[in-house]
């Protein structure tokens, strides 16, 4: 029992390592495509090694067998014996993407692909000169021939609606197939009615079966003899050419275990499990566990060592020696926040992670789309290394994939356009990520067309998302894009253009406290620029008091503090109230009055106005007072309450007391609307 | 109906209910003893813009933020000034967006009963000074009448109301 628990663990690492090596091979072969030294072919083949070998140890026999034909393709060009050809690389690519599916269905214990596992086999066997039986194999075309053996047979089955009624018995037709040879089927369920309507004695399936094996024809026939001849039943050798691949079915295809009797297909229990899981293969459930570089852990072990130096010379000090000098107990005391401050900033650090792991998916995606689009793109990733908490790398994947793919579809032109426009016919494409000031800097750079201003200018009034007569700067024409509800794709592709827009892109960056820009210059290409916090738990905050309150603002929002003359506030409209700065008119927001709490004075110039900046807009807070700057831990209001307009979130300070952290966009934004407060209750 | 479904959860062990009841205005009111984490003395909160009045703020229950509800606002009772016996019952409810912890503050905690499962009656229509959606019985214990209240129904309701509205209603 406990050796099952343990071989569970193990196998979990494997899991993980084969992950690790696949990304390794796919990175490998992608650089491939530009030089073909030994070396890298090596690094491709060790990884390749080490899953089989690891595969066969846990006694996953059939990831072991097909890495193995991956292996014995990369030790032929590692050896010189085959050439690395374009050709070669995409079909390990795609047998990397397919070991990669393997291995995620292995861990959750779900059934293999058979049929995709099976065309990529004869795939590299084909390369290999050892083409499959399958395509030697004189396969039989009528279906009067006589029966020869093939190496697999692909049956199309599509029963009529009454099978059930007829008392024919799909299940138990598969396990007599299963018999004669391995056996993969697909279910095809979009002729599924609603749940509602279903009708559990009709059959409303068909299914695409696999069959490998030296199997006669005519064994197959026999099963299906019984079937009333109102069925559609096809028999074709494998290798042959089929009218349609199972992988090209648009339709929603459910892959059924046939091995085990548990899933064998009762129509109506798969229905209900054909709607649960529409992909074949689960992803696999998002690691929970975090792995950590030694190094890291060995400082905090050396923080901590510190830290319990720094006690006990406290508590000698607390003890005997009296009253002592304060010196000595203000230096212990210094010493102490240093440790706790480095201590803080070391476990914050385990949670930080390169962005290399974001950054890693896009050689792929680049070199799969460009070949897609027809276009020449270089990939070109700095600043790897940088790194940034767990939680924001994980929610930023999705908006890079869109804007890298975006560069690709509209930024980037075919070789065609970018010779006619004097440049290379390779395009570039960069993504960066450095610090800058307490932030994390994602930059997507492309050296493409950039963005069409004037037809941004005519969608955006077409669209009524402008003025006609508004006066736009080019930043601002540019950054129009991120809108809800523009798009300038001419023509919607199935790389972008429709569905998700640019504004998702933004809001999901907004939602991780961060902030996203677009520069670009015609014929020149674009840059878009995502800034991003540290992390999402701990905040730098500003304390600051309204009256017997105190609420904390972000200091990244705050841009700076000013007191006010009465003079340079000015009331427009007779209630909203702006003040100059510089050469600036910002409005007023009064927290008493928006909160609804009874300051220490009303007036603009007695109080401070904090100027804080979101989105582009700058407003003035006007507070009674500052109090300090500290780190605070934000805690959500909506795990025991609900969100409340204008508050991001609530956190302890040093008292115990609960302060709210104010959500400085979310206060512009009530000011652009106009939104008015439920001030009432604070007369 | 409620009765019974608890009665089940508790098992075999008692065919009686235990509620944790406390004064509100002169009347006694009970809630289910499970749903009870702890009883604190009031402290004072950080209050919260924008909610209604019922709500008092939040406090700082061991690094979780803890939003306190005032009973008598709750059902419209008069205001008293908080004194010595006031005291906050934090409870533990299941609501429509899942398990929160909630404090609410009461004029007093009064004892522990054991309501034996048949012994309360369904509420009338009217029943005294709060809305009956959140009353699940009334028992009669000793000759007093104790209102058993529907907890999770009560803070569910309490706290998802629109941000702006509660403010007039409360």
């Amino acid at each position: 029992m406990t050796l099952d628990i343990e071989m569970a663990e193990i196998a979990k690492v494997f899991f993980q390592e084969s992950r690790e090596g696949l990304d390794a091979m796919e990175s490998g072969l992608l650089s491939l495509g530009a030089t073909a030294d030994a070396e890298s072919i090596n690094t491709i083949f060790r990884a390749a090694h080490s899953i089989k070998g690891g595969a066969a140890t846990f006694g996953f026999a059939e990831v072991a067998a097909f890495t193995h034909g991956v292996e014995t393709l990369l030790d032929e060009m590692r050896n010189g014996i085959r050439p690395v050809t374009a050709e070669a690389i995409q079909t390990l690519l795609q047998a990397c993407d397919c070991m990669r599916d393997m291995i995620a269905a292995t861990e959750a214990e779900q059934p293999l692909d058979q049929t995709r596992i099976g065309l990529l086999n004869a795939d590299i066997r084909q390369i290999l000169g050892d083409p499959p039986e399958a395509v030697q194999a004189p396969a039989p075309v009528a279906p009067a021939a006589p029966a020869a053996p093939a190496a697999g047979w692909r049956i199309v089955f599509d029963p009529v609606p009454d099978l059930l009624r007829l008392r024919n018995e799909p299940t138990r037709m598969f396990h007599e197939l299963a018999l004669l040879g391995s056996l993969a089927a697909c279910a095809d369920v979009s002729r599924l009615p609603p749940l509602e309507a279903l009708d559990p004695e009709v059959c409303y399936l068909k299914w695409d079966i696999n069959l490998l094996g030296q199997i006669p024809r005519k064994k197959i026939e026999e099963i299906f003899d019984w079937v009333d001849p109102g069925c559609r039943l096809e028999i074709v050798a494998l290798g042959e050419p089929v009218p349609a691949t199972p992988a090209a079915a648009a339709s929603p295809v459910l892959t059924i275990p046939t091995q085990s009797p548990a899933a064998a297909p009762a129509p109506a229990a798969d229905t209900l499990r054909g709607a649960a899981r529409a992909d074949a293969v689960p992803k696999p459930a998002e690691a929970g566990s975090i792995r950590v570089a030694t190094q890291k852990l060995d400082s905090i072990i050396n923080l901590v060592g510190e830290l319990l130096i720094t006690q006990s010379m406290l508590s000698g000090f607390a003890e005997g020696t009296g009253p002592g000098e304060p010196d000595l107990l203000r230096k212990g005391l210094q010493q102490l926040a240093r440790n706790t401050r480095e201590l803080q900033e070391s476990v914050m650090r385990i949670r930080m992670l390169p962005i290399s792991f974001a950054f890693n998916r896009f050689p792929r995606l680049v070199h799969d789309l460009s070949r897609k689009l027809g276009k020449k793109v270089e990939i070109k990733l700095v600043g790897e290394n940088t790194e940034l908490d767990k939680t924001v790398l994980e929610k930023i994947s999705d908006p890079l994939v869109h804007l890298v793919r975006n560069s690709l579809d509209h930024g980037l032109e075919s070789p065609e356009q970018r010779v006619a426009a004097g440049k290379s016919d390779t395009g570039t494409l960069e993504l960066a990520a450095f610090h800058e000031g307490g932030n994390i800097i994602i930059e997507v750079r492309d050296d493409g067309a950039g963005l069409n201003k004037p037809r941004i200018l005519r969608k955006a009034r077409e669209r009524g998302l402008i003025a006609e007569d508004q006066d736009l700067t080019d930043e601002q024409i540019d950054n129009l894009i991120f809108m809800p509800g523009f798009s300038t794709a001419e023509q919607v592709s199935d790389v972008s253009g429709r569905g998700v827009g640019m504004d998702v892109v933004r809001r999901n960056i907004h939602d991780l406290g961060g902030a996203v820009q677009i520069m670009s210059r015609e014929g020149q290409g674009s840059t878009v620029r995502i800034r991003l916090p540290l992390t999402l738990a701990i905040l730098d905050g500003q304390l600051v008091r309204v009256g017997r309150e105190i609420y904390i603002i972000s200091l990244l929002a705050i841009v700076e503090t000013i007191q006010v003359a009465a003079d340079r506030v000015n009331t427009l409209a007779g209630r909203t109230e702006v003040f100059r700065l510089r050469n600036e008119f910002l409005p007023v927001v009064k927290l008493y009055e928006h909160f609804g709490i009874e300051p220490d004075s009303t007036s603009v110039a007695e109080g401070l106005l904090v100027v804080v900046e979101a989105d582009g807009k700058r407003v003035g807070v006007l507070v009674d007072d500052l109090l300090s700057q500290q780190q605070v831990v934000i805690k959500s209001l909506e795990s025991n309450f609900k969100p409340v307009l204008g508050i991001a979130g609530a956190t302890i300070l040093g008292d115990g007391k609960v302060a709210l952290i104010i959500d400085v966009p979310d206060l512009i934004r009530s000011v652009a609307s106009g939104r008015r407060t439920n001030s009432v209750r604070a007369a | 109906m409620a009765n019974e479904s608890k009665a089940a959860d508790n098992g075999a062990a008692t065919d009686s209910e235990q509620y944790l009841t406390f004064m509100l205005a002169g009347e006694e009111y009970g809630v289910d003893i499970l749903r009870v984490q702890e009883i604190k003395g009031w402290d004072k909160v950080t209050r919260i813009p924008r909610t209604p009045e019922y709500v008092l703020g939040v406090i700082n229950l061991r690094g979780s933020v803890v939003p306190i509800l005032d009973l008598r606002s709750r059902f419209g009772l008069d205001k008293i000034v908080f004194g010595p016996t006031t005291v906050i019952i934090v409870v533990k409810v299941a609501g429509r967006r899942g398990e929160r912890t909630v404090g609410m503050v009461v004029d007093a905690v009064s004892d522990v009963y054991n309501v034996p499962v048949g012994a309360s009656k369904p509420p009338p229509d009217v029943c005294g000074s709060i809305d009956t959606v959140f009353v699940k019985a009334l028992a009669t214990i000793a000759d007093k009448l104790v209102i058993l209240l529907d907890i999770d129904r009560l803070i569910d309701n309490s706290i998802i109301e629109e941000p702006l509205s509660g403010a007039a209603a409360a």
